[in-house]
């Protein structure tokens, strides 16, 4: 290092503090912008969560109508269990809502990763921080959803602690696996834009295994079996069956394990492709 | 003797494009096998720049100068030569570099287009890690120097062009950094915006000598703030030296607009360029301005009378025209 950036250490401002302190304020700030930015949206943002509630409505009251012609369940799943879990599903599918890999073509050609690439944060906290902080804003406006839900419903409801707590956990645990499986998907537009292919294939396969369409529970043996290799159950079911049930404290001990391994899993494919495609990105693009 | 902050050795850049001919059969031969050519945007450019210089630079669109920023700044890894800016190779991109440079590219923003740009502010402190008593001496510094007062609490969208520009020149430089790259930083701002932020960019290189690159269209940026100027066309250097030498050298000419109470004949006070009724467009030496100047004032009734330097463009043009390689 140079005389001159040696001199400038006197103007490293942040080195009092400590890293950890640092990203808390980073993601403390990113989140109260976003929450501040959706907040001027907040009628938007309630026709888009109000539309979303139609697809869980329709999955709900097929379920509920098969179940009432089997006798009153589907394998243990009554209409009031099926009503728990899709009233549950609506909030755990907002928490689900992360940069998409499709933004990420326009990111690259708008110049916005550009003017992230050169600020002193890994552009990947901007995405986390924001879209936390747009989670809030999202629980917030869920609720009267769900209020009207239950009314409407009449879900079988009765989580332990343990339960509840999990599941305050594993929402963000789905949060952060699927933003960064997401992350990493939508990193190949580094090496080439005709993806849209590939996304379909994943949301489709998300869609099955993840248990949006219907509890992984129902699903064949083989399925269930596959599901858990895979990490879309962690981002979906795994929340929903550890507030609605039945699970029991093991489940739920193994459940929050197998999010914390898909994290890890996340974090090191994250980083092995941005070191990658942001070399491959400032070859060619900048 | 002055610390060089930024020295260029023989740094460039190949872009690999593709290429086909027009044409269905073209394209479907392209599925099979495709064509590449490699395009050099900069070929071989070594300068250096010592601190708290301001050097514009200059060239054509196309010539390599934002190619070059972006190698400087970090954005893109160089295909051959090497650069130090501050001590670092800049595609290193290390936080102790992005911590001490800035880039302002006059087409793209990073204030928050929803809310006030004081929120924007927050944010770029929390990402530079700058403690408060610091960052608000300097966030207050850069709102005066700005004149940006009226304008922080007024949501980014609500403001217009220039202004959103002062407030993204202001969150630029909260962090107060070393090195500015400046692209284009007065693009499509009206001619008294233009003026205040020359003046700013002035004012913050002398408090805070910090050196600055700058590339611009406009002669009056170049005047007001560069005393050295690089100009590069065809990614090669054609011209690194003070600016008055590339005026002089390569503009020596003059253009004077006249408009006077009658049309007449004014060809015996320079080439006429061009004539619509009493107004006449003129081309004189430099060094005749103030005499031909004194003698239309004298000899005419004049409405009215402005002098004006060729662009910068055209300075350039000329400079390619003379073949003046000074490399």
């Amino acid at each position: 290092m140079s005389d001159l950036a040696v001199a400038g250490e006197v103007d490293r401002l942040g080195e009092r503090e400590g890293r950890v302190r640092s990203m808390v304020r980073l993601y403390a700030t990113l989140a109260r912008v976003s929450m501040m930015e959706q907040f001027q949206y907040r009628a938007a943002n309630y026709f888009y969560m109000v539309g979303m509630v139609i697809e869980p409505v329709i999955y709900l009251v097929v379920w509920s109508t098969i179940a009432r012609q089997q006798g009153g369940s589907v394998d243990g799943y009554t209409a009031g269990t099926f009503a728990a879990y899709y009233i549950v599903w609506t909030l755990v599918r907002n928490m689900n809502i992360v940069f998409t890999p499709f933004g990420w073509e326009e990111r690259i050609r708008e110049g916005q990763l550009s003017a992230q690439l050169v600020r002193p944060i890994h552009p990947i906290h901007y995405d986390l921080g924001s879209f936390a902080g747009w989670k809030v804003v999202v629980i917030l406006l869920w609720i009267p959803i769900a209020a009207v839900l239950t009314l409407v419903f009449e879900p079988e409801l009765d989580p332990t602690v343990a339960q509840i707590a999990t599941f305050a956990v594993a929402i963000w645990g789905a949060y952060l696996i699927r933003s960064l499986l997401l992350w990493m998907l939508g990193m190949i537009t580094f090496w080439t834009t005709r993806v849209t292919a590939i996304f379909e294939v994943y949301f489709a396969l998300e869609l099955l295994l993840s248990g949006r369409l219907l509890p992984i529970g129902l699903m064949p043996g083989w399925v269930q079996d596959l599901a858990n290799y895979l990490p879309f159950e962690s981002t979906f079911g795994f929340p929903i069956t550890s507030l609605v049930g039945p699970i029991t404290n093991r489940e739920l001990v193994e459940g929050l394990l197998r999010q914390a391994a898909w994290i890890a899993i996340g974090a090191i494919g994250v980083n092995l492709m941005w070191r990658r495609g942001v070399k491959a990105y400032t070859a060619v693009n900048g | 003797m002055v610390e060089d902050v930024i020295r260029v050795d023989g740094l460039g850049k190949v872009f690999e494009v593709p290429v086909r001919d027009p044409g269905l059969a073209a394209a479907a031969k392209s599925l099979g096998k495709r064509r590449r050519r490699e395009v050099t945007a900069v070929g071989a450019v070594s300068f250096s720049i010592a601190a708290g210089e301001v050097v514009g630079f200059l060239g054509p669109n196309g010539a390599g100068k934002t190619t070059t920023l972006k190698m400087l700044s970090g954005l893109l890894h160089p295909s051959h030569g090497d650069c130090r800016v501050l001590g670092f190779q800049p595609w290193r991109r290390e936080r102790d570099y992005l911590q001490r440079i800035t880039l302002v590219m006059g087409n793209r923003n990073q204030l928050q287009w929803d809310l006030p740009a004081l929120d924007s502010f927050q944010l770029t402190r929390a990402i530079y890690r700058l403690p408060e008593r610091p960052f608000l001496a300097q966030r207050d510094e850069l709102i005066e120097l700005l004149d940006l007062g009226p304008l922080v609490d007024k949501p980014v969208r609500n403001l217009s062009l220039g202004e959103r520009m002062k407030a993204e020149i202001a969150n630029s430089l909260l962090h107060r950094p070393k090195v500015l790259f400046l692209d284009e930083p007065t693009l499509g701002l009206d001619v008294t915006m233009q003026r205040r932020i020359r003046s700013f960019l002035a004012d913050y290189n002398q408090r805070h000598g910090a050196s600055v690159m700058l590339t611009t269209h406009y002669m009056a940026d170049v005047e007001a703030l560069c005393e050295r100027v690089i100009v590069i066309h065809h990614g090669a250097i054609l011209f690194d030296g003070p600016l008055r030498d590339l005026a002089e050298r390569f503009a020596s000419h003059k253009t004077l607009v006249v408009t006077l109470d009658e049309p007449a004949d004014l060809s015996a006070f320079g080439q006429v360029m061009e004539q619509t009724g009493a107004r006449t467009t003129l081309r004189i030496e430099r060094s005749r301005t103030a005499v031909v100047t004194a003698q239309l004032l004298s000899e005419h009734d004049v409405r009215d009378l402005t002098v004006e330097d060729p662009p910068i463009d055209d300075v350039i043009e000329l400079a390619f025209a003379s073949g003046a390689v000074e490399q």
